[in-house]
């Protein structure tokens, strides 16, 4: 039993990574039904972003929690404003073009970020300050659940709170919703669709930065690669809760950690991904549009 | 006029180039060493970056200006008057002697240059082989796959294990491969025929990926990460040959299997069953409603694409004569979409454009070295931005009824 | 009219193929300029983009390094060396085509390919071409023991020694029951832990209580370190590179479980050091023995710091040992003639920073000494 629970718990810790990660996904693909596949890389630069500012201010000498609360605020900006950019140049001249365009486009989009970055950074991992102090209270659940663990848990709680009660209730939240439901009717109302779509990428990319900084500090290195992996990872969780749902993307998150930790638990951990793609495919089957996605009728 | 948006540009791109130069400007700039706590700055990057950044600007919008011009009349609904050139080129006085030409030069190319240019030749031409195939399922059938190599594993994987179990040659396999490909495209068909758009796409990756994932750890099976190596180059009445010769007879094979592919898929798509794929490709209920049965043409988009890549799975064991589960990757499958989306969805010419851009660019963007993976990403965007519907757009063939003779019969 | 498309592929056929013909003109002045007696051209081939890059590119520089030493001297007799990056990802349809490519520019010497697929697939056409190879990485044992590949030479030690190795080390030094053994999945790291499990499995004094791969690049391993404690392993046997190993005894760490941690060359870099941090004390790792005052060593490195500002990546120092050995060999063999360049790379001995080493008949370096290190404040330090 406890080591189902220990297993329980790195699937909650790992889920809860993909699917801080898998609220931008989701969110973007709401809205403009795009894949965005530099969202990964969006991730990656965030993280890079956070290691400089913990850099600088590391050799300030500041308090590590000043130190993490700053890093992920700058990361946040800097996320928000490549996701920003990224969207202005490769995607929304294709607004009216064939559907795929904008996904290869994505798709190069991400080499070239990748490639930038390891150009002007470096190939090589660099080590990445643990910024999460171990509080003397999770001392005696350290072997199921470590402080950093914790914060990724309640960072992604909090942060799909947050979003929720912003689509829910504010004015952009609402012109959202009304782009992804119908994007020339919310036109003819009003809304200022190339704002919206913009904002779409900007918080996106910024809930990304916050997993970067944070999973970075938890896993304690990083380089130019790495989003390549949690990208690709976080998409089948934004896809299996239902993509363009937000629970979904929570939901769909936490199941793929889950089936990743318990086939490594009780299986073995070469076929985990096996495992957690085969899960896919069947909730598929069964449910098309993902655990928690909306059964759209067909328009005949 | 002129002028006047001259000068606007010029404040657009100033005003770019401080936005990409304050976005870029941590990474650029500034590199940690969080453990001996050290910080270079390099500032020198800044500048490049703001006169890089402003030129590439200035040029963009030029170019965005004169695509949003033309642009107005290549909506995606109207079929756009061919050029001048396209009509002149479509005369058959003009492109059976040019057709003639380049199949000459194709013919001839081992003999005129080196055994490199051979070789990257070939591969371009298995992708060749690989865009036409899943411009099938993608291009004409409307069916997003993302895990296409799967395909190309399991040609691959069929001709190395059969060779190195049992010395099966080449030509004994290539059956084999393609029979095996379209047997996994029936597999990975059934499930998904429910699935539309994006989920398809997912399910398709997943399957690309598990394919990947049980030959990487199934050692008893596939010898792992640490693949087949030494399987045997094509088998030519016996005679033994240096790697130079292998590399010709690889090249007219690779070049014969083009061929072929242009001549089946063109066939198809203008067969009866390709139009049922157009017609489930715009809209699945109304294909339906004509009496398509719609499992039966999905079914078969899946394997005949599959079936294309099973072939070239096989030459390509025999082109490398070694192969390991990490030339299947993800990455792989996008490429190949790739070449699909950025030739032209569903246009023959395209595809071959796209396969020969997209896998002849990296080889000889190798002067750049380090870079060239960047500008290569930076190619694909700028592609897709300033010819949206592909490099060669399709055509639909249009069939004119005269009046008259309707009349008359 | 139905065959346009036909006419517009002859075309695309004739465009891009008149491309390459007029690159492969420009080609040919370089080839002819690069291969042209008076210099030495080296091929340096591997992964230089991608995400394998960061193991390819040290060697990369640690040629350039050689190659910017003997030419401040005037060259190999007289000659300049000059390199040529080649770049293959580590794939192996693209390791093909960069041999061809250093096949058909003529170059008189490779160094490379970094990894063992790669170089699977590179071989049979330097082999064809008659050119020397020496890699710092490919570690595949059959690679030089099957001795089908006269051509080939390397700097590094092999699966089957290095696995052994550790499996020796924790069984008669560190005295332990049961071993984990976990690897990442690719040829290298997996290659390690099947010799070390047949060494374990062999020796029938410790058992091997699981055998399993993590996927490389994931963001969390704290499952399958559970497993470990789970199954009561007293040891760790890790075959891989230093990323996968320092997340992987973070989270050890993390969850209590202190036993000993022992791997191979990939994680025997100061890169692991640092990204391990404080967790990175205690753990072992097999590598060629570098002497902490091997001078060249020192020196190397010093450059490294000055040329590029960063400190070396992985297998540096058994590049520039491939790239010392390589360029003393042509010094002595008086040429870059295949024959007299094989036999000079087997007889003579040369300071490397791995050691003093030459070749054996089957390719592998002599004279390097091989042991297990320790990571004692922040540095390996020699155990045995």
């Amino acid at each position: 039993m406890e080591y189902f629970l220990q297993l329980f718990f790195s699937g909650l810790s790992k889920g809860s990574v993909y699917a801080l990660i898998a609220l931008g996904y989701t969110m973007v693909y709401g809205i403009i039904e795009l894949i965005n596949f530099a969202h990964g890389e969006i991730y990656m630069i965030g993280a890079f972003t956070g290691l400089i500012v913990a850099g600088l201010l590391t050799a300030l000498g500041w308090p590590v929690l000043a130190i993490l609360a700053i890093a992920i605020v700058v990361a946040m900006f800097y996320s928000g404003a490549y996701g920003y950019t990224v969207e202005k140049i490769a995607y929304k001249p294709l607004r009216n073009a064939p559907r795929l365009a904008p996904l290869i486009s994505a798709i190069g989009m991400s080499i070239f970020l990748q490639n930038y970055v390891m150009l002007a950074q470096t190939p090589d991992f660099l080590p990445f300050p643990n910024l999460v102090p171990d509080f003397a209270f999770m001392q005696p659940f350290k072997s199921f659940l470590g402080t950093s663990d914790l914060f990724i848990i309640v960072a992604s709680i909090v942060v799909m709170a947050a979003l929720n009660l912003f689509i829910k209730f504010t004015r952009m939240g609402k012109a959202m919703r009304a782009t992804a439901q119908n994007r020339k009717m919310a036109l003819l109302v009003g809304v200022n669709v190339d704002h919206v779509i913009s904002m779409t990428f900007i918080i996106g990319s910024s809930l990304a930065a916050v997993g970067g900084v944070l999973i970075a500090s938890h896993m304690g290195q990083i380089n130019f690669y790495i989003g390549f992996i949690a990208g690709l990872k976080a998409f089948t969780a934004a896809v299996l809760g239902g993509i363009g749902s937000i629970p979904g993307a929570m939901l769909g998150g936490l199941v793929l950690g889950w089936t990743e930790s318990f086939a490594t638990g009780y299986v073995s951990s070469d076929y985990e991904d096996v495992f957690a793609f085969l899960l896919l495919v069947l909730i598929l089957i069964f449910r098309p549009a993902g655990l928690l996605g909306k059964q759209r009728a067909q328009k005949v | 006029m002129a002028a006047e948006s001259f000068v606007k540009n010029l404040k657009k791109s100033a005003v770019a180039a401080l936005w990409l130069s304050f976005l870029t400007m941590p990474i650029m700039v500034i590199r940690v060493d969080t453990v001996e706590k050290t910080i270079a700055w390099r500032w020198m990057h800044l500048v490049w970056m703001l006169v890089g950044s402003f030129v590439f600007a200035l040029a963009w919008h030029f170019l965005m200006d004169r695509r949003d011009r033309g642009g107005a009349a290549t909506d995606a609904n109207v079929e756009p008057t061919p050029s001048r050139f396209a009509v002149w080129l479509a005369n058959p006085r003009v492109n059976r002697p040019l057709m003639a030409l380049g199949l000459l030069f194709a013919t001839a190319f081992p003999f005129l240059f080196s055994v490199y240019q051979t070789n990257i030749l070939i591969s371009a031409l298995i992708y060749v082989v690989l865009g036409l195939g899943l411009n099938i399922t993608v291009g004409l059938a409307g069916l997003l796959d993302l895990g296409y190599v799967a395909f190309y594993a399991v040609g691959a994987y069929a001709y190395a294990l059969l060779n190195h179990h049992f010395h099966l040659g080449f030509w004994a396999v290539l059956p084999v491969g393609g029979i095996l490909g379209a047997f996994f495209g029936i597999l990975l068909g059934f499930p998904v025929l429910r699935l539309r758009g994006d989920y398809l796409a997912i399910v398709t990756l997943g399957f690309g990926e598990i394919v990947r994932l049980v030959l990487q750890n199934w050692d008893a099976f596939s010898f792992g990460p640490s693949g087949v190596s030494n399987i045997d180059r094509p088998g030519f009445f016996g005679i033994t040959y240096s790697v130079d010769q292998a590399t010709t007879y690889i090249y007219y094979l690779a070049l014969l299997g083009v061929l072929l592919a242009i001549f089946v898929s063109g066939r198809l798509k203008d067969s009866r069953v390709g139009r049922a794929w157009l017609a489930l490709r715009e809209d699945e209920i109304a294909c339906q409603a004509m009496g398509i049965d719609n499992t039966k043409a999905k079914l078969l988009a899946f394997a005949m694409g599959a079936t294309f890549a099973g072939f070239m799975g096989v030459v390509f064991a025999a082109k490398t004569t070694y192969i390991n589960p990490a030339s299947f990757t993800f990455m792989e499958s996008a490429m190949i979409l790739a070449i699909v989306v950025l030739g032209g969805m569903g246009s023959i010419p395209g595809v071959i454009l796209g396969a020969f851009l997209l896998m002849l660019l990296p080889e000889y963007m190798r002067a750049f070295s380090q870079y060239r993976m960047l500008l290569f990403g930076a190619t694909m965007i700028l592609v897709m931005v300033f010819r949206p519907q592909g490099l060669i757009r399709a055509r639909r063939k249009i069939y004119k009824v005269n009046i008259n003779t309707v009349d008359k019969a | 009219m139905k065959s346009r498309w036909i006419m517009t592929v002859a075309g695309m056929a004739m465009a891009g193929l008149l491309l390459v013909g007029c690159g492969k003109k420009d080609e040919d002045k370089n080839a002819n300029a690069t291969a042209s007696s008076d210099k030495i051209v080296i091929g340096v081939a591997g992964a230089h983009s991608g995400d394998l890059a960061s193991y390819g590119l040290p060697t990369l520089n640690a040629a350039k390094l050689v190659a910017k030493d003997l030419n401040a001297k005037g060259g190999i007799n007289g000659k300049q060396v000059v390199i040529e990056p080649m770049d293959d990802q580590c794939k192996p349809e693209l390791a093909t085509n960069a041999a061809t490519k250093l096949v058909s520019e003529k170059v008189n010497l490779v160094i490379g390919h970094i990894c063992s697929g790669a170089t699977k697939a590179a071989l049979p056409i330097y082999k064809d071409a008659k050119i020397i190879v020496i890699s710092p990485s490919a570690t595949s044992t059959e690679l030089t023991q099957n001795g089908e590949y006269p051509n080939f030479f390397r700097t590094i030690s092999y699966d089957l020694v290095q696995g052994k190795a550790g499996a020796e080390f924790a069984v008669s030094t560190l005295h332990v029951k049961k071993v984990a053994i976990i690897h990442d999945k690719g040829d290298y790291g997996k290659g390690f832990a099947e010799s070390a499990k047949k060494a374990l499995e062999d020796g029938k004094v410790a058992q091997v209580a699981m055998f399993e791969g993590v996927t490389p690049g994931g963001v969390d391993y704290s499952a399958v370190v559970q497993k470990i404690k789970n199954s009561g392993a007293d040891c760790v046997l890790f075959g891989g590179y230093h990323p996968e190993a320092s997340k992987i005894i973070i989270q050890m760490h993390q969850k209590g479980l202190m036993i000993p941690f022992v791997s191979d060359d990939g994680v025997k870099d100061d890169t692991f050091i640092k990204t391990a941090g404080k967790d990175a004390e205690g753990v072992y790792a097999t590598g060629p023995q570098i002497l902490a005052d091997n001078a060249i060593y020192k020196k190397a490195f010093a450059d490294h710091k000055k040329e590029f500002g960063t400190e070396p990546g992985a297998f540096f120092p058994q590049a520039y040992a491939a790239a010392l050995a390589l360029t003393n060999a042509v010094a002595k063999a008086g040429s870059t003639d295949f024959d007299k360049v094989a036999a000079a790379l087997r007889s003579e001995y040369v300071e490397t920073p791995v050691g003093k080493i030459k070749f054996d008949a089957k390719g592998d370096a002599e004279g390097a000494s091989f042991s297990v290190y320790q990571v004692k404040s922040g540095k390996y330090e020699l155990v045995k």
